[in-house]
């Protein structure tokens, strides 16, 4: 998981025309924050935005925010600060942190010297962060504010035994397959709405002459992305939750039947570019610029991953919207599953001014500021949809918010790293076995449930 | 370490009543000297050797005493085991091949008149950092014969001699008159004189149609003869358009090779015309038609480089390729030592060129061949970037190394307790290598 989430953070270089679209957006979005701190200089005080946003007057308070996104996506975050800085007069640092940032938290609070703000990319290490007594619970505005944007699922993940901590201030959507628009045009094929009509699908791409799939398996993180899509929507969340916590083993009939049903895909000789082993020296970047270079003959006509593919699209000369589309992973069970992952803000140093911060934060105005540079998507169900900069990223977070509390977080990010977050160890290497031998389903199971057995007993 | 600790204690002084040593130093003064290199040892060598081992004896989190069982687990994970596994390879073949090759090039260059140069170059891998020489091998092995070299190479050699077929991915579309038959495909029902036969496959893709495909056009039947065609039932946009027909735009398999077969027996064969249309004699009378294997050969992929078999051997070669070299300008220098008349006597009683390299060269050379295996030995134990870089992840555990593993479990899996336990092992197993050396040094020395 570790893997992806880098991904997002180290290249995010929005596609050209998309950042031109976004830079002429983000000049009429700081002009009208201009007005709004004028008129809030006026009523004495206290500023007020347009979405009844309130955050109080904090001359002279200095904040530092720690996350570990680098490039255009800390660029744009911290043109969110400036409109916090610009609002309230506080002054805000950006702290670059280095993965896993909850390791690097650890030194700077050893050092005496924490960040005021940090975000977090796991549920976990919000947890790790309450166990240690890092984190502070946010006070009360911060919590109206995130009550009334938040679906209670989002609110839920940020919670630590009953207490708000957290506020998810970006997400992921991992539900996602992307396709050549042209291959699919030239074999007439259609987007699917179901696994039975995926396969119809690929088997139409399959007899144009195309490979249907490109899996990035020298990547174990894609392929534990694909399993929790498939067992989300198939054995339906309470399953996964349990699964997640381990209180099921991996040799539960239910985890047979997802991995039976992978199988349709990945165990079909051809429809995996370059057959099992090439997909297992293919890494994640190279698994998207292969579905989007080759002209009309690319060496696979569908990738699965979450919306940070578009980032690696971006490597490609095809463009986001005519030649590389998206709709949600088709539901293999009753209804389509929605995997997310994301960022919470997690106050470490109590104050006004980080409470302040968390508030604005959690509101639709922060959000809809970097929504509109791109590349981001924001859980707050008050962000309208015309934030976004393009209709595949308005497709994307509606998706997410449309799913209300029935997505679920990334499974391998909640169990221990030892089994979901070690290249060639644990779940990464079991399903990187299940991909090269797709007919041992009991042999797959039989070794992810002694890994995890191993992972979770060691509690760590 | 050794010698600094030895001249920190000097010898006392013989007469108690001067507090000079021999040297005229007081011992105050000489502590006050040694001081900065004993801290700056003791800081960095010698307390981080001592707390990892006392590390070693403690569970995961570092707040229980775990006693052996750390060391337990060194022989009881499979993935240490692995590791170990590789290792031993690793020292066994790294530093032997690469002093090897180190002397094949000391030797040759010394005789080659642009000698030099050729050392600059068989010594410039060494300028490249670990990791750079990994990031270039991980490409020079790709799988993918457009961007690996070796694959490129070696398919390049394979298809000079078997050429892969025009219709790799050819399959049965939908209600398919065809079955698979030993990788080839077979019709279900016989053919009969004065009948036309369909067989249409798809998935081929266009860019891989022979040139002289044509439109495909339904064979007319023929009193005596079978006809047929066979032709590729898809056309771009909209699928399969009319099944079991050809469709205006669709395509012919030009060359595509077709057999009749009657109780396992090739009577007839034929190939198919550029506009897919084919003939058979009244022979194939009541056979089953066969498209049979040789049409769908798969292009042939190259070798597995990074795969699970290959990847440990694969690693060795970029790490001979960085340091043959570094072998190969110690051995050079040890050649240059070498008296020329031993050599010059061997030849004139009448040795061979192969005798005076066996017999007289390498005997003369064995102290430094010694010091150099040994040398990268130590440097092998050790090795870390390259398999971390080169293995991609799938294979990661397969190429798994001592140095490796200890990084996986102390950072990514939070289990420094085993961490610190393969430190301790790894230093116990450089430390005979280690006193070897010194040992040879002294002697060396004493001479």
């Amino acid at each position: 998981m570790r893997g992806n989430s880098s991904t997002i953070r180290t290249n995010t270089a929005v596609t050209t025309v998309a950042a031109l679209l976004a830079g002429a957006l983000v000049l009429t979005a700081c002009s009208s924050g201009d007005g709004k701190k004028g008129s809030g200089d006026t009523s004495g005080g206290a500023t007020a935005s347009g979405s009844g946003l309130t955050l109080p007057r904090l001359n002279g308070a200095s904040l530092e925010v720690a996350a570990v996104w680098t490039g255009t996506e800390q660029k744009n975050f911290k043109k969110v600060l400036a409109e916090f800085e610009k609002r309230t007069g506080a002054k805000v640092t950006f702290v670059p942190a280095q993965d896993p940032i909850i390791n690097f938290l650890g030194s700077k609070i050893a050092g005496g010297q924490p960040p005021d703000v940090a975000l977090l990319p796991q549920p976990g290490a919000i947890k790790q962060a309450v166990d240690k007594k890092w984190a502070k619970p946010l006070g009360a505005d911060a919590l109206k504010e995130l009550q009334k944007n938040y679906s209670p699922g989002w609110q839920d993940i940020g919670k630590v035994d009953g207490k708000q901590y957290g506020v998810y201030y970006k997400a992921a959507n991992k539900s996602l397959i992307w396709y050549n628009a042209k291959a699919f045009e030239n074999a007439g094929a259609k987007e699917p709405k179901t696994w039975q009509e995926l396969l119809t699908t690929a088997q139409a791409v399959y007899d144009s002459g195309v490979t249907p799939f490109s899996v990035g398996g020298a990547d174990g993180w894609t392929l534990t992305d694909w399993f929790e899509n498939v067992y989300l929507s198939q054995a339906g969340p309470e399953k996964y939750d349990q699964l997640a916590q381990h209180k099921i083993k991996w040799t539960d009939p239910s985890v047979k039947q997802a991995l039976t049903t992978l199988a349709q895909i990945w165990g079909k000789k051809d429809y995996v570019a370059g057959g099992a082993d090439g997909a297992l020296q293919t890494e994640f970047p190279n698994s998207v610029t292969q579905t989007f270079t080759g002209g009309d003959q690319p060496k696979a006509a569908m990738v699965y991953e979450g919306d940070f593919v578009q980032v690696n699209i971006g490597d490609t000369k095809a463009k986001v919207g005519t030649d590389a589309k998206v709709f949600p992973f088709p539901a293999v069970g009753s209804s389509a599953p929605v995997v997310s992952g994301g960022d919470a803000a997690v106050i470490l140093k109590d104050s006004k001014a980080a409470q302040a911060l968390a508030t604005f934060l959690a509101s639709p105005d922060a959000a809809t500021i970097q929504a509109k540079l791109g590349g981001y998507l924001s859980p707050n169900k008050n962000v309208p949809d015309s934030a976004y900069p393009n209709p595949v990223q308005q497709k994307i977070a509606k998706a997410l918010i449309a799913s209300g509390d029935d997505f679920r977080f990334d499974m391998s990010d909640q169990a221990p790293q030892a089994f979901g977050g070690t290249p060639g160890k644990g779940e990464w290497k079991d399903l990187q076995d299940f991909l090269k031998n797709p007919k041992d389903v009991a042999g797959a199971q039989a070794k992810l449930e002694k890994d995890a057995a191993a992972a979770y007993g060691n509690g760590s | 370490m050794a010698s600094a600790a030895a001249a920190g204690t000097p010898p006392g002084p013989a007469a108690p009543k001067s507090r000079r040593s021999v040297t005229g130093t007081r011992r105050t003064v000489a502590a006050l000297f040694l001081l900065p290199a004993l801290v700056l040892l003791g800081a960095l060598v010698v307390y981080p050797i001592g707390y990892s081992i006392i590390r070693s004896f403690y569970n995961a989190s570092g707040d229980g005493f775990a006693g052996f069982d750390n060391y337990k687990a060194l022989f009881t994970d499979d993935g240490i085991r692995t590791a170990l596994k590789n290792n031993i390879i690793w020292v066994v073949f790294a530093p032997t091949v690469s002093t090897a090759l180190g002397l094949v090039f000391a030797v040759l260059t010394e005789r080659v008149r642009w000698g030099t140069a050729f050392k600059l170059v068989v010594f410039m891998p060494m300028a490249i950092s670990m990791l750079a020489a990994g990031i270039i091998f991980r490409l020079v092995y790709d799988q993918d014969p457009d961007k690996g070299v070796a694959n490129a190479v070696w398919v390049g050699v394979h298809d000079t001699f078997a050429q892969s077929s025009a219709f790799p991915k050819a399959h049965p579309g939908r209600e398919s008159p065809l079955k698979p038959d030993q990788g080839g495909f077979l019709t279900t029902a016989t053919v009969h004189t004065g009948q036309t036969v369909t067989l249409p496959l798809v998935g081929v893709a266009p860019d891989q149609m022979p040139d002289r495909a044509k439109k495909a056009v339904a064979a007319k039947p023929e009193p005596g003869r079978i006809t047929g065609t066979t032709w590729q039932d898809f056309t771009r946009g909209k699928g399969v358009g009319k099944l079991g027909v050809p469709d205006p735009s669709e395509l012919g398999y030009a060359g595509m090779r077709i057999e009749a077969v009657k109780d396992g027996k090739v009577v007839a064969s034929t190939k198919a015309a550029g506009d897919g249309t084919f003939t058979l004699p009244a022979t194939a009378d009541g056979a089953q038609l066969r498209l049979p294997a040789s049409n769908f050969r798969e292009p042939y992929n190259g070798v597995d480089w990074l795969g699970p078999s290959l990847v440990t051997p694969a690693i060795i070669g970029s790490y001979v390729w960085m340091w043959a070299g570094f072998a190969m300008v110690l051995i050079a220098a040890g050649l240059a030592g070498v008296p020329r008349e031993l050599l010059e006597a061997a030849r004139v009683d009448g040795a061979n060129e192969w005798q005076v390299f066996r017999r007289v060269t390498v005997p003369l050379l064995a102290p430094v061949l010694a010091v150099v295996t040994v040398t990268l030995m130590i440097n092998v134990l050790k090795v870390f970037d390259l398999v971390y870089i080169i293995a991609p992840g799938s294979s990661q555990d397969d190429a798994n190394v001592l140095a490796l593993e200890l990084y996986r479990k102390g950072f990514a899996e939070s289990q420094p307790g085993i961490a610190s336990a393969i430190a301790v092992f790894l230093l116990l197993l450089v430390i005979p290598v280690m006193l070897f050396n010194i040992r040879r040094l002294r002697r060396e020395v004493r001479r």
